[in-house]
């Protein structure tokens, strides 16, 4: 037990943007590459290119058995890290020593087929995360009724219910037995009733057979629940790590930073009606953010150039869930706008939704015709369901509980 | 579960997988899973699959048969004209359908070259099973055919396979080409209809050959050309001649397409996450 079962050693991974064009069709490649050779002959300069590093210089070592969270915000690199550990990408230096299976579950259900059965779909998943056909015969059983679907197994998953694919999907790939094992945020999905059994199955797995487990997520309780340690990646780079509650710490005091808020350049149709020009995402004394605690008070800013008169002006504000659900939304009353630059604010006391990230969406319309729709980028709410304004009132669910409840008795 | 850590494994930049082989024969039951899979979607409402596995080829023969035949009246020696074009359609198709699910095979299954590792090679190696099988229900119609027109196969039919691994080699080898270059350019998708547009033509599959002597060297530079002529010279009991050393070209020409191919495939493959 004295080697490490994982050992990452100035780790890095570029990729590069080159902001020409993107060249998805061979035309366009060899146009940009004629270009590019006219460039170099007649001005001896190149396109530009832009690197971004995803990932600079990033060091860890995780002991055999040890479960080790990793969080950060959204682009700090989380899943990169997981990519280039799973091998599907490579690194672009550095090394990775891995000791042991690995087995890496980066989506629930990857490679699931509507038309076949559950039954064929748990030996094709089972077989693409890498078990062995004789392995998923002996698990089968325990399979299916760890998923509850004993009565569907030979109907097509098409046909199931998202809630009953989302619990075979969970089902493989939790009778995983490899050594080390890579889950991104994949506990997202799925009730909440099963996401605790698959904690609980995971906690198993790990605690009795020593199994060394990486786990990303945004929900730091089941972090604080499930890890020992935890790694915070900050803009490509290791931040802090150590044990698991200092590095909560260390994230969550470190929420305030740069906004990542941005808004679209406007079409041409827009110039003469009116659209964004920049939106901020901030606490209420105006420092940028784009993490905020659960329970604390947020605003948003929108600003907007009208270049003509616009009636019954709307400036709206959405959140949407991982999956896509719209959460929140709220807009302005209407107003007729003479052309000018103006501001619309969107402020709360507290944030009331779940840990997790959301996608921010904003739009604005004139008289009932929608003119912009864009996500300005991804808001993390981060911390747990119980703090600061939150009772333990509220267990699961992604709207945190505002009642006040009480009991009386009756006569 | 395995006892220790069996082995070390070490991710670092360009590094070339010293394991891809090994690594390759140990996903070997992913890969019949993926190829069982596409057979089974194929098949899965089981009349409309076979029958769709029949019709075309016996439309398209059909088809073929009228053209050379009759409209541009080349000739069949001795063999019905139907029965030659029948001949040469069963590689062809097969040749199409291999090329074409190699070709396609790996922005096909994209959904699991982002999320899993293994060895990419096992995508387009698992596309070829659907051509296989559609080959084998197609053959299981043409024999008794070439029965009913009174030709009884020798022992010449014991060489078709070989001829099928000659017309999977060729398949996978451009397929490798094809898939790889289909990541980085979309378009490259488009070019496999317009290689087998022409691929149709200059294939022997509606004429034989051996009645065009003048033509025989250029077409012979054609793999499939060997191709074609060597089923029908299996099917028809030697009734076609085979023209060995176009064959010989055929082969040639078969492995170094694999063996480019593998090496492009090899090249490329690293990438195929981030660009796919």
């Amino acid at each position: 037990m004295s080697l490490p079962a994982i050992e990452v050693s100035g780790l890095s991974k570029r990729y590069v943007i080159e902001h020409e064009s993107r060249h998805d069709n061979l035309r366009d490649t060899l146009h940009h590459a004629a270009r590019k050779i006219w460039r170099r002959v007649r001005w001896g300069t190149t396109f530009e290119k832009e690197e971004f590093w995803a990932l600079r210089d990033v060091s860890f070592t995780v002991q055999p058995g040890e479960v080790v969270g990793i969080i950060g915000r959204n682009g700090a690199g989380k899943s990169t890290l997981l990519k280039i550990l799973s091998r599907i990408t490579e690194p672009t230096s550095g090394q990775i020593k891995l000791r042991g299976r690995v087995a890496s579950l980066l989506e629930v259900g990857t490679g699931f087929h509507p038309e076949l059965s559950g039954r064929e779909n748990i030996f094709l998943n089972g077989a693409i995360l890498g078990m062995r056909r004789a392995e998923i015969r002996r698990k089968f059983d325990e399979i299916v009724a760890f998923a509850e679907i004993e009565k569907f197994l030979d109907t097509p998953v098409k046909r199931y219910s998202s809630g009953m694919y989302v619990r075979l999907a969970f089902a493989v790939a939790s009778h995983l037995e490899p050594e080390i094992l890579i889950v991104d945020e994949v506990l997202a999905v799925g009730d909440a009733a099963f996401q605790k059994k698959c904690l609980g199955k995971m906690q198993d797995v790990s605690r009795a057979d020593g199994r060394t487990v990486l786990f990303v997520s945004h929900n730091l309780a089941s972090i604080r629940e499930l890890c020992d340690t935890a790694i915070l990646l900050e803009a490509g780079s290791v931040h802090t790590a150590g044990p698991c509650y200092r590095v909560i710490e260390a994230y969550q005091h470190g929420l305030a930073g740069t906004t990542t808020a941005s808004v679209p350049k406007p079409e041409a149709v827009l110039l003469e009606k009116a659209y964004a020009t920049g939106v901020e995402i901030e606490t209420l004394d105006g420092r940028p953010q784009t993490a905020v605690s659960v329970g604390q008070p947020w605003r948003v800013r929108v600003r907007f150039h009208t270049a003509s008169s616009q009636p019954a002006f709307v400036a709206a504000l959405g959140l949407k869930s991982i999956d896509g659900t719209s959460v929140q939304t709220a807009w302005t009353p209407p107003r007729d706008l003479a052309p000018g630059d103006y501001e619309a604010i969107f402020e709360q006391d507290r944030v009331h939704l779940a840990a997790g990230t959301y996608s921010v969406i904003i739009g604005l319309s004139s008289g009932d015709r929608g003119l912009q729709q864009f996500e300005t980028g991804r808001l993390d709410i981060v911390g747990e369901g119980a703090q600061g304004f939150f009772p333990r009132t509220s267990g699961v669910g992604m709207v945190l509980n505002s009642m006040t409840m009480s009991v009386a008795r009756l006569s | 579960m395995d006892a220790a850590p069996e082995h070390e494994l070490v991710i670092e930049a360009n590094r070339t997988e010293r394991h891809y082989w090994r690594d390759l024969w140990r996903y070997r039951e992913l890969l019949g899973f993926l190829a069982w899979r596409d057979v089974k979607v194929r098949y899965k409402q089981a009349a409309l699959g076979v029958a769709w596995a029949v019709i075309q080829p016996v439309v398209q023969t059909l088809l073929l048969t009228f053209v050379f035949s009759k409209l541009a009246g080349m000739q069949s020696g001795n063999v019905p004209y139907f029965l030659l074009v029948l001949c040469g359609n069963l590689p062809w198709l097969l040749f199409t359908n291999a090329f074409n699910g190699a070709g396609n095979s790996v922005v096909g299954n994209s959904h699991l070259i982002s999320k899993v590792y293994f060895p990419r090679l096992v995508v387009p190696l698992s596309s070829l099973a659907v051509a296989l099988v559609d080959f084998f229900v197609l053959l299981a119609i043409t024999l008794p055919l070439i029965l009913i027109f009174g030709f009884v196969p020798d022992w010449r039919l014991l060489l078709l396979p070989l001829f099928v691994a000659l017309a999977l080699v060729i398949a996978l080898g451009a397929g490798l080409w094809i898939t790889a270059l289909t990541v980085k350019y979309r378009d490259f998708r488009f070019i496999t209809p317009f290689i087998l547009q022409i691929g149709m033509f200059v294939t022997p599959v509606g004429y034989r050959t051996d009645v065009l002597p003048n033509w025989r060297d250029l077409l012979a530079l054609n793999p499939l050309t060997g191709l074609v002529d060597g089923v029908r010279w299996c099917l028809l009991g030697g009734r076609t001649e085979l023209y060995v050393p176009g064959l010989g070209v055929s082969v040639v020409i078969a492995l170094l397409l694999l063996l480019t191919g593998v090496w492009f495939f090899r090249r490329t493959e690293r990438k195929f996450a981030d660009i796919i």
